[in-house]
Parts: C-alpha cells; sequence; structure tokens
C-alpha cells in the first residue's frame, strides 16, 4: 500500500533533532542559483530562462523518464477520448462472446467477462475515471500543501505548530485507517467527494518540504533585500520565494499523482470509492475478483494497466527530480 | 536515555487522546450510528430509544467521549453498540494474530531490504544496482491489495492446472491445524502470501534508505582507514560500515510500522485473515464508534510501543547518541 508522503528517491537519512525540521528532501541547494541574481528583474528573467533550459535538456536525456512520459500522455489522450477509441461501451452486454479470454478477435484485447462486455473498452473507462480523480487530488493537495506550508514555514507561530503536530499524527495513526474512515463516512461512492477527500488528506507531506524550504529562504539576503525594498509579505513569499521552491513541489505533485491511483484503486477496490456503475480501475479489478478462478484476465489486466500508470509516473517523477536537481552534474 | 524514551512517549498521549476524539466527533457528525438498526423490520421505535437512552446517545459529543474514556480503565473498551458483548476479548483474539503477521513481515522487510542495499551501495552503477532501483520503483507502484489478488491469481491458476496447492489463499490455520510444531508450520504456510503482499512496499522503501545511507559511510575516513589497516572486506562490511548505516534504516522501519499495521486492513481482508485489520474494516462496515475507537487507540499504543522500542536500540547500535 502506497502512503502519502512516501518517495522512492534517494532519501536522506532521517534526522532526529528535537525540532523535527523538515530537510527538503529534493532540491536541498537548489534556490542558491537564482538567489544570486534575483533583484534586478531583468537578471531574473536570463537566469530563470537557462535554469529553464539545463532543466529541459537534463529531462530529455532521461531516457526512462522520457519513455514514461511519452507513454502516459498516449494513456492520458486515449483514456480521455475513451468515448472515440474504445471499440464498445463500457456497458455493454453482449452474452455470445461472454467469457472471452484476451484476443485480437472482435477487438477484446483484455477479454471480456461473464455478460460479454469488453475489458478493453472498461479499462480505457476506467482509467479515464482514476486519472480524473487522481488529477483534481494532485491540483488540490498542491494547491492546500503549497499556501500553508509556505505560511508555516514563513510566519512559523500557531499554523507551524499545528502542521508539526499533524506530522505526529500522522506518525501514530495509520493513514489508511483515516482515509478508510473518511471515505466511508463522507465518501458516496462520488468520484469528485473521494477525490477532494483525499486532497484534504494527502496535502500535509507536500506542507512540510514547503515549509523547510522557506524556513531556510527566510533568512536568505535576497528575501531581506525584497523587504527592505518595501515588498509586501504576500510578494515576497509568492513572487519571491516560491520560484525557488517550485522543483519540489513538482516532483511531490508526480508522487501524489502516483499515490491517489493507488488509494483510490484500494479504496474502490474495498468498495468504499468510486461506486460500481462508474467504472474504476479498483472496481473493475474487484468485479474480476470474484472470477479469478476461471477469468484470470479480469483482475490482470486492470491491475497491470493500474501498475503500469503508477510506475510511469513515479519514473517521470524520479527523471524531475534528477532534471531539477543542481547539485548534479549534467552528462 | 531513560528520561528521553519517557518523554517521547508521554508526548504521544495528548495526539492519541486527539485522535480518538476526532474519530469520535466524525463518526458522531457523519450521521445517526443507530441507522442500520432502524431499517430491520422486527425492531420497534422503542427498543431504539431504549438503546439511545442507554448509551447516552443525545448527550453532547464531549459528554460521550469522556464517558468513554472513563470507562476504560475498568470496563477495558466497553460493549458493542448494537450486542451486550464486550469488545475486549475480539481484541485480543485477533491483536495476537496480526501481530504474528506484522512482526514477520517488519522483520522480513528489514532483512532483506538491508541485504538489498548493501549489496547495492557497494556496487553502485553495478547491474544489480540498476535491477533493485527498477524493483524498488515497481514496489512502490504496487498496489498492496493487488499484489495480494495476483499472488492468489497466480497460485489458484497453478492449482487449477497442475492440481499442486502450492499455498493456501485464505485463512489462518487449516480445519485441523495440530498442536505444536505441526500447528506453527500450518500458520507460517498460510501465512506466507501475505506476508509478502504486506513486505513488498517495505522492502522498496527500507532498501532506498539503506542503500543511501551505506553510500554515504563507505565513503567515510574511518571506513578507509579499516581498509587501510588491511582489514579484510566483509569485516569492514559488517562491523564498520553496516552498523552504521542500519540507524537511519532502523528509524524508517520503527516509524513505518504504523503504515505497515494499516497495510494488514487490505491485506487481511484480501485474504480473509482473523486479524486487527480485518477487524477494523467490518467494524468500520457497521459504524459502530466504540471498537473503532479501541482498535485506533490499540493500534497507537503498539506503535508507540515501537518507536519507543527502535529508540532503546539505537543507543545501543550508536553509542554517540546522547539523550538529554
Amino acid at each position: 500500500m502506497t502512503e502519502p508522503g512516501h518517495r522512492p528517491q534517494d532519501p536522506q537519512p532521517p534526522q532526529d533533532d528535537e525540532e523535527r525540521v523538515s530537510v527538503p528532501q529534493a532540491l536541498p541547494e537548489g534556490p542558491d542559483l537564482l538567489a544570486e541574481e534575483a533583484l534586478p528583474s531583468d537578471v531574473v528573467e536570463v537566469a530563470a530562462r537557462s535554469q529553464w533550459q539545463i532543466f529541459r535538456r537534463k529531462f530529455l536525456r532521461h531516457k526512462l523518464a522520457m519513455g514514461s512520459l511519452f507513454f502516459l500522455v498516449l494513456v492520458v489522450l486515449a483514456a480521455f477520448n475513451a468515448e472515440r477509441i474504445a471499440p464498445y461501451a463500457y456497458d455493454e452486454i453482449n452474452v455470445v462472446r461472454a467469457s472471452t479470454p484476451p484476443t485480437f478477435a472482435d477487438a477484446h484485447f483484455f477479454g471480456t467477462d461473464q455478460l460479454g462486455r469488453d475489458y478493453f473498452s472498461r479499462v480505457l473507462f476506467g482509467t479515464q475515471t482514476s486519472l480524473r480523480v487522481a488529477g483534481v487530488v494532485a491540483v488540490l493537495s498542491t494547491l492546500i500543501g503549497t499556501v500553508l506550508g509556505a505560511i508555516a514555514g514563513y510566519y512559523r507561530g500557531w499554523i507551524d505548530s499545528v502542521l508539526m503536530r499533524l506530522t505526529d499524527l500522522v506518525i501514530i495513526v495509520p493513514a489508511i485507517a483515516v482515509l478508510l474512515l473518511a471515505a466511508t463516512f463522507f465518501g458516496q461512492g462520488d468520484p469528485l467527494r473521494i477525490a477532494v477527500i483525499l486532497a484534504l488528506l494527502l496535502w500535509t507531506s507536500l506542507a512540510r518540504i514547503v515549509r523547510g524550504v522557506f524556513l531556510s529562504l527566510r533568512e536568505k539576503e535576497y528575501v531581506q533585500a525584497a523587504r527592505a525594498a518595501g515588498a509586501g509579505d504576500m510578494r515576497i513569499m509568492f513572487r519571491h520565494m516560491l520560484p525557488n521552491t517550485i522543483g519540489p513541489i513538482v516532483v511531490n505533485m508526480t508522487l501524489v499523482l502516483a499515490a491517489a491511483i493507488i488509494i483510490e484503486a484500494t479504496l474502490s477496490f474495498l468498495g468504499i470509492g468510486v461506486n460500481p456503475p462508474t467504472p474504476a480501475l479498483g472496481v473493475l479489478i474487484n468485479d474480476g475478483r470474484s472470477s479469478m478462478q476461471t477469468l484470470w484476465w479480469l483482475t490482470i489486466m486492470p491491475g497491470v494497466a493500474l501498475v503500469t500508470i503508477a510506475l510511469c509516473i513515479n519514473f517521470v517523477g524520479d527523471g524531475l527530480r534528477d532534471a531539477l536537481d543542481p547539485t548534479q552534474q549534467e552528462g | 536515555m531513560l528520561t528521553y524514551a519517557l518523554r517521547r512517549t508521554l508526548i504521544s498521549i495528548p495526539i492519541i487522546i486527539l485522535a480518538t476524539f476526532l474519530l469520535f466527533a466524525i463518526i458522531s457528525v457523519s450521521g445517526d450510528p443507530l441507522q442500520d438498526l432502524r431499517q430491520q423490520p422486527n425492531i420497534t421505535e422503542e427498543q431504539i430509544d431504549n438503546v439511545r437512552q442507554s448509551r447516552g446517545l443525545d448527550d453532547p459529543v464531549a459528554v460521550q467521549y469522556l464517558r468513554w474514556v472513563e470507562n476504560i480503565p475498568e470496563g477495558g473498551f466497553g460493549e458493542y453498540l448494537l450486542a451486550p458483548r464486550p469488545i475486549w476479548p475480539d481484541i485480543q483474539r485477533v491483536l495476537g494474530n496480526t501481530m504474528q503477521l506484522v512482526i514477520a513481515a517488519e522483520i522480513l522487510a528489514f532483512v532483506i531490504a538491508v541485504f538489498l542495499g548493501v549489496m547495492s551501495a557497494k556496487r553502485q552503477y553495478s547491474v544489480f544496482d540498476y535491477t533493485t532501483t527498477t524493483i524498488s520503483f515497481i514496489g512502490y507502484s504496487f498496489p498492496s491489495f493487488l499484489f495480494a489478488l495476483f499472488l492468489q491469481v497466480a497460485v489458484v491458476q497453478i492449482f487449477v492446472r497442475t492440481g499442486v496447492r502450492i499455498f493456501p489463499i485464505g485463512n489462518l490455520s487449516s480445519a485441523n491445524p495440530g498442536t505444536g510444531l505441526a500447528f506453527v508450520l500450518d500458520r507460517i504456510w498460510h501465512l506466507i502470501l501475505p506476508i509478502a503482499s504486506l513486505a513488498i512496499f517495505s522492502v522498496a522503501s527500507y532498501s532506498r534508505y539503506m542503500r543511501a545511507s551505506m553510500l554515504e559511510v563507505i565513503h567515510s575516513d574511518y571506513v578507509r582507514t579499516a581498509r587501510a589497516k588491511g582489514l579484510p572486506e566483509r569485516t569492514i562490511t559488517t562491523r564498520h560500515a553496516m552498523r552504521n548505516a542500519l540507524i537511519p534504516t532502523l528509524t524508517v522501519a520503527a516509524l513505518s510500522f504504523g503504515t505497515l499495521l494499516g497495510g494488514t486492513i487490505i491485506i487481511e481482508t484480501v485474504f480473509g485473515l482473523d486479524g486487527m485489520g480485518r477487524y477494523f474494516f467490518q467494524q468500520l462496515g457497521r459504524r459502530d464508534p466504540y471498537p473503532l475507537m479501541a482498535w485506533l487507540t490499540i493500534v497507537a499504543v503498539v506503535i508507540v510501543a515501537f518507536n519507543l522500542i527502535a529508540d532503546l536500540l539505537y543507543g545501543y547500535l550508536d553509542p554517540r547518541i546522547r539523550y538529554d
């Protein structure tokens, strides 16, 4: 089970200091490059562009990440055009063709179930639902996590304390238990509701990362310079400091995306996520489960689709992290 | 050191209180716990009112919560909302079963992860290293319920095709498990697939930490000194480098114990094991707040205990660590 906040990267060894200041896990030295030339605005633009170029070159060379990204784009395009691409409707029943194993005949690439519903089409539509939920979760939790983390790191104060107590809470209470509780009591099988619930529970790890970066950035000279020049708190936080945090935020977004897909599938599989008439990958896997002795493809096919998508997202995240990491040499 | 551990433990008490209170509030807010009861045809309105009054369901949430806390020292965790049965014996039973599963998975994951981490750090950028990295990525991307299902499908397909039953795909014991050693072996046989499904994510996660910290250590001066002294490579790895590299991994493992316990909710449901996880899921379906809160409290206490053990192990593994 993938928990939010676990990241498949070379982690920094955890530190056990009293304050538990989160060490930003990606890009610890990233902001410095920009920091030196932050004041005159035209210089910033030149510096930012060259940063972007470095990033682009590094990412394009990351073959695994590029391949995954290409595949993901295909999947997203296919899933969101499922109405046009899918050979059948997801609920089209055809008893004559019931329980067909995967075959190229009649385009039943993933086989059919006991009612003759085409599983390739069902997986396409299911992927659409799952991607939609995960997308909402990623955007929403990134927004919440960035804003709260920035405020906590910049002002410290009670928001910071609350954030840190939440960290303690996460250690003691299994996250999946909280997710299941929330989904059972507030989800009601609606994809959008599930997405909002997940977003409200998955923002904490990003908030901690942003907080950590902001804690170190607020002491930088360019922040002091901006303050001396009369910039307000909001301007300093979101115009000056936030651009230097963009690396960890983007990387974390990919991780949340992968986590959200997996969690939504788990919830739907357990029957408290998306409700059955709507196809979602977890729902399809659960449907196939009862007949897994004979119709194995009903479990395997949506399952493989799920793992492949999550894996590709994680690979892209890995490539992004490498490309955004200025301590790594180009080449 | 003892005071440090004690302080860490004390800090967790308000968190447990907060967590259980929040849970209680959420369940109270989200609707009528007697909803299911109302739908049963042979239950009269009077009976429902009886339950409502005897349990004080009309009181404010805070009052209900305080009553629940007060009752813990003498009454265990009280009774189920709809059945006059005590909760504690059930929890005791499932807790034992789950601990077998979780501790086995934790140890197995840790041992495999340490081995993988050390080997890929020693051979950085080798084929072995890249393979382990890829496998750990797959481990991160594989939902545990799906891994469990795939294992079940594989075992069932092998059974269908060859008639050989490699592993059971459910239950904790056979119908006639026997006694003594036979019982233990039977239990292990039943638990192998659940343990594997539960451990895969932890293996992926711990091995990354182990690799990172091992890489840091083997490039340090004292390891170079040990090599300069002419010590055999094996001694350097096991006695000098690994001992230090284990410490961060151990922390991660201890802090992830809660994740593992949470994972039993899914694994035990998929395999139909009579443990804490499945118990939680069943009670969740019944929307009975009392067993859910008992579950949360027990799990929190277990997790705190494991963090404490990790803290104590720390001091043993690394005498440099000072607690004050």
